[in-house]
């Protein structure tokens, strides 16, 4: 049997394959995890899914932070000193073989009594027995599997979290007592059908007020827990003078509630106890509709999500400790382990530094540092260990300043008014005048049905199918936008989307791709031989930009070089029999240093001679200029970004000629630049990708996360859109702009109805009958048209 | 005829019971996760005819 995938993981295993067991494994880690399955009968776990394992991660010393009592007893969701309970957030788990191997994590390790996997959040909540395995231990046991936590600073202000069930409950009772009173009610509606001669049936009449009071009880949770919400909402309405959709739902829950009521009291009818449960019904289910939430996804991330709890501090004697991030001061001495992110701004020490800033800027080429440079809050060490001096806390850092400015203590949502209230501002006025004039007139005609007028008015008037039309437009467009890998954070989102009129691009890791780099080469041709050499001494490097080199280069013989030397961020230098070639930095290569150009450069000399040098550029997103020119007819257009000119000259030829380009941009100078905008009554999307973006995403109307994997990292945003969507965007906002359209449409649908009650209102004849069929009726046929009409404009996505 | 106070109290009765059960499952967290359990339902199975090394086999071939 011939194997090229490693039977744990997947990976390609054609450079170093293990054979083990009969199966084939990339790497001794594979092999072990494997070994440890099969030693606790849990080979299953291949069975549910073909190579669902990861690689296990060195992680020597790593956790050694979980030794520290005080930031363990904050992880710990329960703690009575034998069992302890804690939740850790996994970002492996994908698959079925993730939750079968994480639940039976018991078999493995005996003292683990429970785990139970969240597959949406992507979490293990573990309950095991703290005298026979210590947290670390626990954490170390799940990574050696190949399953490691992600523990960062977001769990430890967090604490435990509480869980809002309220709406479920709100619309699980509300349902039940909508069935009820509708059975309750039922009687009474064939008495009215079957019965024309005047004489009621002997029995509904004895049992009458028995019913009538069941659907008052029923009732009362209904207007006093269920429509809770509504009353609060028209309230602040009210007290900051707006007339907000909710004033007129408010209105209209009380005047049912009230009226019926006293019509059961003095046994005038039997109420509108249906209609109005049935109300509070629907319009919750809209509610509950709306609320499309994406687990797995997370919109409020600020630097806390990526850093980590606790950092390993080095004292004065030379001896280790492991301290909290928030107790770093100034002055101390770090130690930075590989793979570790680095907490605060700070001095390099010792050690060889290669920096990956992608969290930070979206760039992942990594950064060479030498001893006695300044590094930055927010970037992840890849060499091996570094020490490094404080320079200033968290808080104060270069990049966790930006978190201090009054963008990120707004609510956005809160300060816009969407489209339902705007108009229900003009519906409530023109609602109530109508209800007084009426009632003016039959004072005048017949002023025993004045008040019975008065009430039917604000009863039918109250907007349920209204109040739907946006939630359930909304609500499925939302859905539709998530199949599309396109996920709002919710439903005001989609309104804001369709009134921009600005967008603004981040350049690197937006219009970029993050994974490849377009190098082109210029200077002398090379020889084959020559060019052999040079990539079998690129082999043997692991920076960075050797590996993407080597990687374009033609496929050659591999040589054995006679002598290969790696000079620190220098180059790199190869013999092969009499031919020396030199890759690196122009002084290394003996040339002068070259302004000119800014962009990345490799030199290469051959023999001595200078030969040439490959220049990387940054490789733009499929369908750029493409979808700029879609975009350039409706908006403007502009791209802020944190690098330097050098690719100016490309961009300009990619993009159409009315783009502004801003180079050099700090943080503060994007949230500024759109703020300026703001205040000239622009409204702006922002697409950006890094922490850096963060206050630009938070100060625009909306802001869009561009992501290659949404399940890792995206700064706080209103929306994350999967890379490979990117050219998709324009698609987008016009869906956007259609929902609007039909949630219009809806309203005039729905305002029909509203005429059609206000006919039998007016004129006096509505019977609890007539508001029972009406109501649920417009509300029915107001989701079925929005549900309909949604899908035929979703359907033109691609 | 009051055989329908008898009939009212034991419909709301069964009514109430339902609603009871409906309120203790959303408190157990039971709609929390909607995925999880529908996946795990499905394990018990494996694990009764569970014989891991042949069925390693068929997978391979």
């Amino acid at each position: 049997m011939e194997h090229h995938s490693c039977f744990h993981c997947g990976l390609d295993t054609k450079d170093s394959e293990i054979i083990f067991d009969g199966k084939s494994f990339c790497c001794n880690g594979c092999k072990t995890v494997y070994e440890i399955f099969s030693a606790n009968d849990l080979t299953c776990y291949y069975d549910l899914q073909q190579a669902p394992g990861a690689t296990p991660k060195d992680i020597e010393g790593k956790y050694n932070f979980l030794e520290n009592p005080k930031i363990i007893e904050q992880l710990l969701e329960f703690n009575d000193g034998n069992t302890q309970i804690v939740t850790l957030y996994i970002p492996h788990i994908h698959c079925s073989s993730c939750i079968w191997i994480l639940e039976n994590l018991n078999k493995i390790h005996p003292s683990v009594s429970v785990s139970i996997v969240n597959f949406g959040k992507k979490n293990v909540r573990i309950t095991y027995n703290a005298e026979l395995l210590s947290l670390k231990d626990l954490v170390i046991l799940l990574n050696s599997i190949g399953y490691e936590p992600f523990i960062s600073l977001d769990d430890y202000s967090t604490g435990k979290k509480h869980i809002d069930r309220s709406l479920i409950y709100k619309l699980g009772i509300a349902g039940f007592a909508f069935g009820n009173v509708m059975f309750l009610s039922f009687p009474e509606y064939f008495d009215l059908f079957t019965n024309k001669t005047g004489i009621n049936e002997f029995w509904l009449e004895q049992y009458k007020p028995l019913f009538r009071w069941l659907m008052f009880a029923f009732s009362v949770p209904v207007v006093f827990y269920s429509s809770q919400e509504y009353f609060i909402s028209a309230f602040k309405g009210l007290r900051s003078k707006i007339l907000n959709i909710d004033v007129p739902i408010a209105l209209g829950i009380s005047v049912l509630f009230i009226r019926s009521t006293f019509e059961i009291i003095f046994n005038h009818g039997s109420g509108f106890f249906d209609s109005l449960t049935g109300l509070v019904f629907f319009l919750l289910l809209g509610r509950f509709f709306q609320q499309k939430t994406y687990t797995f996804l997370s919109f409020e991330r600020d630097y806390k999500s990526y850093f980590p709890i606790g950092i390993t501090k080095i004292i004065s004697d030379g001896t280790e400790e492991s301290i909290q991030v928030y107790d770093i001061e100034k002055g101390d001495r770090l130690l930075i382990r590989n793979e570790e992110l680095i907490p605060v701004d700070c001095i390099l020490i010792k050690g060889n530094a290669r920096i990956d800033y992608s969290f930070v800027t979206g760039e992942s080429k990594t950064v060479i540092k030498n001893s006695g440079d300044k590094l930055f809050a927010g970037g992840k060490q890849l060499d091996g260990s570094i020490e490094v001096d404080v320079l200033k806390s968290v808080e104060q850092s270069y990049l966790t300043q930006l978190w201090s400015n009054d963008v990120f203590k707004t609510d956005k949502e809160k300060t816009f008014t969407s489209i339902t209230n705007n108009i229900s501002q003009y519906f409530t006025v023109v609602v109530l005048s109508i209800a007084f004039i009426t009632t003016a007139y039959w004072l005048l005609v017949d002023s025993s049905k004045a008040l019975n007028v008065f009430t039917s008015i604000l009863i039918i008037a109250c907007p349920c199918a209204f109040a739907l039309s946006a939630p359930f437009t909304f609500g499925n467009i939302l859905r539709i936008l998530g199949k599309k890998k396109f996920y709002l954070k919710n439903a005001s989102v989609i309104e804001q989307l369709a009134k921009i009129n600005t967008i603004i691009f981040d350049k690197t890791g937006t219009i970029t791709a993050n994974k490849d780099t377009q190098i082109e080469y210029e200077g002398v041709a090379l020889s084959t031989e020559e060019e052999a050499i040079l990539k079998s001494t690129l082999r043997g490097s692991n920076h960075p930009l050797s590996r993407s080199l080597y990687n374009i280069l033609d496929e050659h013989d591999i040589l054995t070089l006679d002598s290969y030397e790696e000079y620190l961020g220098e180059g790199i230098s190869g013999q092969y029999k009499q031919s020396h070639i030199k890759v690196g930095s122009a002084p290394f290569v003996g040339r002068a240093t070259d302004t000119a150009t800014l962009n990345t450069s490799v030199h290469i000399s051959s023999n001595n001679a200078y030969k040439g040098k490959f220049t990387f550029y940054n490789a733009y997103r499929k369908g750029l200029s493409q979808l700029f020119n879609q975009l350039k007819k409706h908006y403007d257009l502009a791209i802020l970004s944190g690098d330097n000119e050098g690719e100016k000259e490309n961009l300009t030829k990619l993009l159409p000629a009315k783009t502004k380009l801003l180079f050099n941009q700090k943080p503060e100078d994007k949230l500024e630049y759109i703020k300026y905008h703001q205040s000239e009554g622009a409204h702006v999307l922002m697409v950006g990708d890094g922490l850096n973006d963060a206050g630009a995403l938070a100060q625009s109307n909306v802001g869009i996360a561009i992501s290659e994997n949404v399940n890792v990292f995206s700064p706080a945003c209103d929306a994350i859109l999967d890379a490979s969507k990117f050219d998709q965007l324009y698609q987008f906002i016009k869906l956007s702009k259609t929902s609007l359209k039909i949630i219009k449409w809806s309203f005039a649908l729905s305002f029909i109805y509203n005429v059609v009650g206000l006919y039998f209102a007016v004129t006096g004849q509505l019977a609890p009958v007539v508001a029972a069929i009406l109501m649920p009726l417009s509300s029915i046929s107001i989701v079925s048209f929005t549900t309909l009409a949604t899908n035929v404009a979703g359907r033109k996505l691609k | 005829m009051s055989v329908i106070y008898i009939l009212l109290t034991i419909s709301i009765i069964v009514a109430v019971i339902f609603f009871i059960a409906f309120i203790l499952a959303v408190k157990n967290g039971q709609y929390d996760d909607s995925y999880t359990p529908s996946v795990r339902m499905l394990f018990e199975d494996e694990l009764v005819k569970e014989k891991p090394n042949k069925s390693i086999q068929t997978k391979q071939d």
